[in-house]
């Protein structure tokens, strides 16, 4: 649907223009898939899109917004805000199904679930092991769980003796 | 005026700004890359923290002030941390044992914070609450290994914790400000959390085989803006380019 100045008129079609916003951190997946993007609302040439940081010190947040902005300014919205909201925060279990094979196929393995596997204090405890994104083989060691990118771990795979990032169920 | 809440989130990210402030330092000189990567990874976090925690009480306090302003223009008196997090970064094995006592505390603090009836603290909280998991458990984990570790490593450990052990009094340090928002159900009682903190590092220690000092503890007074000799410096190297440039964007 489209209103008389030929902009989307529900928040779905917002939602859904906003696909063109990639990740700029890992561009395979866009912010709607991420699950960043909780709603949007439309009134006219006015649009309120609310958005969810990942990690707090995420320093692709900005640029996440600025896009977001520039995608809807190209659709010929006049009035745009974009709120950030904290709470509920921000899951990896939100992020989209096959945006999770999406990530496995460009060579990051996804996380699993959130729940399970989270001792305080693992004291050496095995940590569930994550499968190589290339090989597909679960005999593989955590490097480190702190990667690239706030969001990424680092892994090694002893089957097909490659390196990996895996993103951090959180 | 200064009202409770703005004074306890002033608190809050002030423990997180200094803390990742000393983390950050890190970066460049980690003695393995993995490491360099993920110490500056949790000065990231806490920075982030830091900023949504600073806003937040820029807002609530009405004048104005955003994170960046709070952290750049106040003066050593108007810091609110933990004197334990201003202390310079020390060796390895220093920087973890203070993260994981700051850690094993926060996630307590957190935890509390994170169902409180303050709906943006909240978010944060929970937030926050999901990312420091991962300081304790990294910290916790270099705690065990450095401390079960070589001779040399666990005389670091042991020195490091000797060093540590009489600051971490203040963690638990209370006044008005706690009673106002406790009153309100946001604060926790700092009662209940120490027998939690005390068990969880009690765990870890006794795997690392190193032992907390019997001797006495220190002087409590960053929450009220009384600082050791290091702070001053600290910030004059955080707040240098912010003040010398005011107003400046890049």
């Amino acid at each position: 649907m489209t209103n008389a100045a030929g902009l989307p008129t529900t928040g779905q079609e917002v939602i859904d223009l906003l696909h063109e916003v990639k990740d700029p951190e890992v561009p395979v997946i866009d912010v709607v898939e991420l699950g960043i993007v909780r709603s949007a609302e439309v009134e006219g040439d006015r649009v309120l899109v609310k958005v969810t940081p990942t990690y707090s010190g995420c320093p692709a947040t900005q640029v996440i917004e600025r896009e977001i902005r520039g995608a809807l300014e190209r659709r010929g919205f006049k009035d745009i805000t974009i709120k950030m909201v904290y709470n509920p925060p921000w899951t990896t279990d939100w992020i989209a199904a096959d945006a999770r094979e999406k990530l496995r196929a460009y060579g990051i393995a996804p996380p699993g679930p959130t729940s399970g596997g989270t001792e305080l204090v693992s004291l050496g405890r095995p940590t569930r092991s994550v499968a190589c994104p290339y090989c597909g083989s679960s005999n593989t060691t955590t490097e480190s769980q702190f990667g690239s990118t706030a969001c990424k771990s680092i892994h090694f795979c002893r089957a097909c003796q490659q390196p990996f990032e895996h993103f951090k169920a959180i | 005026m200064s009202t409770p809440l703005f004074e306890y989130l002033l608190r809050l990210g002030d423990d997180r700004l200094i803390l990742g402030h000393r983390n950050a330092e890190w970066c460049g000189h980690g003695p393995i890359l993995e490491e360099d990567i993920a110490v500056a990874n949790i000065a990231l976090d806490q920075t982030g923290e830091a900023q949504l925690l600073l806003n937040l009480a820029g807002q609530v306090e009405g004048q104005g002030r955003d994170a960046d302003q709070l952290a750049y223009w106040r003066d050593e008196t108007q810091f609110r941390n933990l004197q334990m997090l201003e202390l310079p970064r020390g060796d390895f094995g220093f920087t973890m044992v203070r993260q994981f006592l700051f850690s094993a505390h926060a996630h307590f603090v957190l935890e509390h914070l994170a169902k409180c009836p303050h709906d943006d603290l909240a978010g944060i909280a929970a937030k926050a609450l999901k990312e420091n998991r991962y300081h304790l458990r990294h910290s916790s984990e270099w705690v065990v290994r450095l401390g079960d570790g070589t001779e040399e490593s666990h005389r670091r450990i042991q020195a490091a914790l000797e060093e540590l052990w009489p600051w971490t009094v203040e963690l638990f340090f209370e006044d008005a400000v706690d009673a106002a928002l406790k009153a309100e159900g946001i604060a926790p009682n700092q009662a209940d959390i120490k027998p939690k903190w005390e068990a969880m590092t009690a765990e870890v220690l006794t795997r690392a085989t190193v032992e907390p000092p019997k001797g006495p503890m220190r002087m409590v007074g960053g929450r009220k803006g009384r600082h050791t000799e290091h702070l001053g410096h600290l910030l004059a190297e955080m707040q240098i380019v912010a003040r010398s440039h005011p107003g400046a964007s890049w």
